[in-house]
């Protein structure tokens, strides 16, 4: 019962947390800070989605034994979100380096210590 | 309890989508690549709840980190121009 | 060798992690182990000359607890916070960006990594570029502050708090 209302909530803010990256990739003006909304926002999301996956299979395994087929759902669900991870702000970093080096200016930006260093 | 959440999912992906087909510069339609990628890990993990197949999660695993690859290497296009 | 070790275990435990519940002997059947070690090794030869021997200080155990309290206490809420703050530019639509450059003086490629990548998922910072030589990192900063931009190397401490001296404990 308590674990259903948990699970309930992941699920309520990471479906809100997407939903918001979704709009934040809209709402901001430029790459730097849509990566912002996009690496963030989505990485929270996922951690809250596969908890309330591994909360709900873990209650089942508990209730079927060591060898249920939920045992596996749960481990691999843990190892999916591992290497989101690991791999969302690697590619968060790889893109804004690409832009960078490409030639677009962050907008309105008030500093650019990369600009005058490294042109 | 997991379809609607899926459901939820395509709509987020559908918005994501519209940025990939917007986006000004080739940076903004690679930002909207990596995003798609990670709701679809997720709604593949999601979807192999809701059914009870294990598959679709090991699926999730092996496109997460071809994914990985594939947005490495079209940042690495954009920033030379050639691979 | 103590290299190619290491990495043979750690490819054999992904492996018996990924097939769990297949067979009777305690969660594996043999044919699973026995190819798990088999392939365990044929990574382990090749990637032989990509690790290097002068990381083997990552395989103290001591660093590992370490790590799981930085991504516990310092990190988890920190992550949280990111998450509120974006949520609240994405609304308001209120934004003052700029790429600044700091210097955390980091020796090591996996103490920058780790602290790269901190930086990226920790509010309103995202790591755009590395200097390879002097290891500076160039930071896209959602919500600048001015008394940040008076030193030149600006002061870590308003960009990412306490995170370059956690990433010197934990991976150098």
């Amino acid at each position: 019962m308590i674990l259903d209302i948990i699970t309930y909530i992941c699920i309520g803010i990471g479906c809100l947390l997407n939903l918001l990256a979704a709009i934040g990739l809209h709402r901001f003006p430029d790459v730097y800070t849509r990566l912002h909304a996009g690496t963030k926002c989505t990485t929270f999301g996922s951690i809250l989605l596969i908890a309330a996956v591994v909360i709900q299979s873990v209650s089942v395994w508990v209730a079927e034994g060591l060898s249920s087929p939920q045992s596996v759902l749960t481990l691999h669900a843990v190892i999916a979100l591992v290497v989101i991870l690991l791999t969302n702000p690697t590619s968060a970093h790889a893109i804004g380096r690409a832009a960078h080096r490409s030639g677009i200016k962050p907008a309105r930006a008030v500093v650019d210590d990369l600009e005058k260093e490294k042109p | 309890m997991w379809l609607p959440v899926a459901i939820f999912l395509a709509v987020c992906a559908t918005i994501i989508l519209i940025r990939l087909f917007l986006g000004p510069t080739p940076p903004d339609r690679l930002v909207g690549l990596d995003t798609l990628n990670t709701v679809v890990v997720v709604s593949m993990v999601i979807l192999g709840a809701a059914f009870e197949e294990l598959i679709y999660v090991d699926v999730a695993i092996v496109y997460a980190l071809l994914s990985f690859v594939s947005t490495l290497f079209i940042a690495k296009y954009i920033e030379k121009g050639k691979f | 060798m103590i290299a190619f070790l290491a990495t043979a275990f750690g490819t054999f435990l992904l492996y018996l992690l990924l097939t769990t519940a297949s067979g009777p002997l305690f969660l594996w059947s043999k044919e699973e182990l026995i190819i798990g070690a088999i392939f365990a090794l044929i990574v382990a030869a090749i990637v032989r000359k990509i690790f290097p021997a002068e990381n083997l200080r990552l395989l103290n155990p001591k660093r590992w607890f370490l790590l799981l309290a930085y991504i516990i206490w310092p990190f988890f809420p920190a992550m949280a916070k990111a998450n509120i703050d974006v949520a609240y530019r994405v609304i308001t639509g209120r934004i003052n960006p700029g790429i600044v450059k700091i210097s955390p003086k980091l020796k090591t490629d996996a103490g920058l990594t780790m602290l790269a990548n901190s930086i990226t998922l920790t509010p309103g910072t995202l790591s755009v570029d590395v200097d390879e030589e002097t290891n500076d990192l160039y930071v896209h900063w959602i919500n600048v502050k001015e008394e940040a931009l008076e030193k030149m190397p600006r002061d870590y401490k308003y960009i990412c708090g306490e995170f370059p001296d956690w990433a010197r404990r934990v991976m150098e």
